[in-house]
């Protein structure tokens, strides 16, 4: 049985998730900023794992599950997106990346 | 001292000792017996002049290897040069954490166990990768891609095959898929009415390719690729990737024998009386067998310490099977000579194919892994589910 | 007593690997950074008795994703993106944004922990069945339809990143 309160988990949690937008907002590499979506959705599931624990109930596991899915999915579809804007524009920088823009 | 004994830390705690003191002893001889048999195949004799025999060639190699120089490359990353082997080694042995070796011989019974062999086995490919990388070598960074690559497409095929033996045992614990076996008193491979041997066929045909072993040893290829990720390595790093794949290697043969072979079980689990003739009868005869058999080729050398080295091993030997006559210790270990037997008879189908095969081209190898191992896996669970139905 | 040890010792890997995640000049060491996060991660669902999710966390997330991340970031050359400046210029602006935004949640959660407590005593359904079981239950009955749904969007991420890397079908 784990003596750790709730909260702790919640805590470290919004740390997590404020880590990972801290990346997302001002980290130029396309592929780090990817990385720090990973951390938001990471917290986003310790909580979801803190909340089944406290409610004895297995459906944030569920949500979890589901969630590992999605970013798999979205890794695979991601990462073919950075290979091909490598390719043709031979940088990973998002501010250089801004045709759409213009 | 009974407080110690009677712990429920201890057997777990000495066998990690024991574990990782003799795992590299092990890997050593494994190293040994893959160069003899190989020799044996191709009509050689294989390392003949350390001890008798060759009998104690992995001693020499292991000094060697010890006291070499330890190059880094100039240009490479040094913290994670230094790390990368570390990864695999660590991994690599992490597996043997939840193998269970007999009922009462093993570290952990964890009831996701399998789960836990897999996911070390997926992080152990990070080491090669991050070695490759850190090299800084086009040679190391081909042969890690390529590894990494290969691994990812055989990890697949593998968990199919694990999925058809989980179905059949119905529980994700090592000890539990035993103890099923021994329920249903059959080994898992002639479960659903036989038709186990082709997941266990996928099953051996992907561990070869996560082991790296011929034929699928493309990543250290070495007319291709010089010696794929491990090229810039040198001496106690370079030993650690060798020992980390040598752990690989008994570690998925132990998951074949306990998923597929009926683990620490002898044959026919549920025949009482062939309790003396397989459990006391066949050991005393397969070591007393083994040591007169050392015993006769004393004569043949020349030397007379390794006239003395043979025949102690071969005392030794005899010593062993001796022991096991003893009820006590036959009760507690005939299921670990079961095991070890079983695990030794698929090394030697490994190396077997090692002697047999050419190596495939990196385009056929992965035809294989995606066009064959991983359609015939999957169609394997989904028969496998029917049978378990219609068994039911 | 031990739980607490455990439960800092995962968050200093937590917090650690997230920050080196998003400093890190590198883009293999940020992956190393993450991976290391994520460990922390799974040891924390270990703790919250998720026993299948720390696996599935392990073989999919450091074995599946981020191997793929090395594998995109070993095939782009990055030597020149590693000497360039790493953040943007509103930077500054990023920083207090973020830090109010994690002081604020910070502070509600720990005022509000109270309210947090549910269920401490209940009963604890894992000693019956264990928890592969439960959620496999609840994944093929309750949950099917989200189940098989999922299932359409990796087909479709397959695809989908097969036509992009693909020049030529």
């Amino acid at each position: 049985m784990s003596q750790v309160p709730l909260s702790w988990f919640l805590v470290l949690s919004a740390l997590l998730f404020a880590l990972g937008v801290a990346g997302f907002l001002f980290r130029r590499n396309i592929i780090t900023v990817f990385m720090s979506i990973e951390l938001m959705l990471n917290a986003v599931n310790l909580s979801f794992i803190a909340f089944a624990y406290q409610h004895k109930d297995v459906s944030g596991h569920l949500f979890v599950f589901f969630v590992m899915v999605v970013a798999a999915a979205e890794a695979a579809v991601g990462l073919a997106i950075i290979l091909t804007v490598f390719k043709n524009r031979a940088t990973l920088n998002i501010d250089d990346i801004s045709s759409m823009k213009d | 001292m009974q407080a110690i004994l009677n712990s429920p830390l201890f057997i777990p705690l000495l066998l990690t000792v024991l574990i990782i003191a003799l795992v590299p002893l092990v890997a050593g001889y494994l190293t040994l017996v893959e160069r003899k048999v190989l020799a044996d195949f191709q009509v050689r004799l294989g390392p003949m002049r350390v001890g008798p025999y060759g009998l104690l060639q992995p001693l020499a190699d292991a000094l060697k290897l010890f006291i070499k120089e330890d190059i880094i490359p100039t240009d490479a990353d040094r913290a994670l040069f230094w790390f990368a082997p570390m990864v695999s080694t660590l991994t690599s042995l992490t597996g043997f954490a939840v193998l269970p070796f007999t009922d009462k011989l093993y570290i952990a019974d964890v009831n996701v166990g399998l789960l836990v062999i897999s996911a070390t086995s997926s992080v152990g490919i990070l080491g090669i990768i991050l070695g490759g990388w850190a090299s800084n070598s086009h040679y190391s960074l081909l042969g890690a891609l390529r590894s990494a690559a290969q691994l990812v497409s055989y990890e697949v095929a593998l968990a199919f095959a694990l999925l058809s033996a989980v179905m059949v045992s119905g529980t994700l614990s090592m000890q539990g898929i035993v103890k099923a076996q021994l329920a249903h008193g059959v080994w898992g491979v002639f479960a659903n009415y036989g038709f186990m041997i082709v997941p266990f066929a996928v099953y051996l045909i992907a561990a070869t390719a996560e082991t790296n072993r011929a034929p699928f040893d493309l990543p250290e290829a070495e007319s291709e690729l010089v010696a794929g990720f491990h090229t810039e390595y040198s001496g106690f790093r370079w030993a650690l990737y060798f020992l980390a794949e040598y752990c690989n290697m008994l570690v998925v043969c132990s998951v074949a024998v306990t998923l597929f072979w009926g683990g620490w079980l002898r044959p026919f689990p549920n025949v009482a009386w062939l309790e003396i003739p397989l459990n006391f009868a066949f050991p005393l005869i397969f070591f007393v067998g083994t040591g007169l058999a050392c015993l006769t080729l004393v004569k043949r050398l020349i030397d007379t310490s390794q006239k003395v080295v043979l025949v102690v091993v071969a005392l030794g030997l005899i010593l062993t099977g001796a022991l096991l006559t003893i009820p006590v210790v036959n009760h507690l270990m005939a299921g670990l000579f079961w095991f070890l037997l079983k695990v030794s008879a698929i090394i030697y189908v490994l190396v077997w194919f090692r002697g047999t095969f050419p190596r495939f081209r990196y385009d056929q190898l992965m035809n294989i892994g995606w066009k064959i191992a991983i359609p015939v896996g999957m169609g394997a669970v989904v028969i496998n589910a029917v049978l378990g139905m219609v068994g039911k | 007593m031990i739980d607490t040890v455990l439960f800092y010792a995962f968050a200093l890997l937590v917090l650690g690997g997230g920050l080196a995640t998003i400093t890190l000049r590198n883009a293999v060491h940020c992956a190393i950074a993450l991976i290391v996060s994520l460990l922390g991660v799974a040891g924390l669902y270990l703790l919250q008795q998720a026993e299948f999710l720390f696996a599935v966390q392990i073989v999919l997330y450091v074995g599946g994703i981020m191997l793929l991340f090395l594998f995109v970031i070993m095939l782009v050359n990055l030597d020149q993106a590693a000497r360039e400046r790493q953040f943007n210029r509103q930077w500054v602006v990023a920083v207090t944004a973020v830090a109010v935004v994690a002081a604020e949640i910070g502070y509600f959660l720990w005022r509000g922990k109270a309210a947090f407590h549910i269920a401490e005593n209940a009963l604890s359904p894992a000693s019956a069945l264990g928890n592969t079981e439960q959620i496999a239950d609840s994944l093929f009955s309750e949950y099917l339809l989200p189940f098989e749904i999922a299932s359409l969007l990796l087909l479709v991420a397959v695809v989908g990143s097969v036509v992009m890397a693909k020049k030529r079908i």
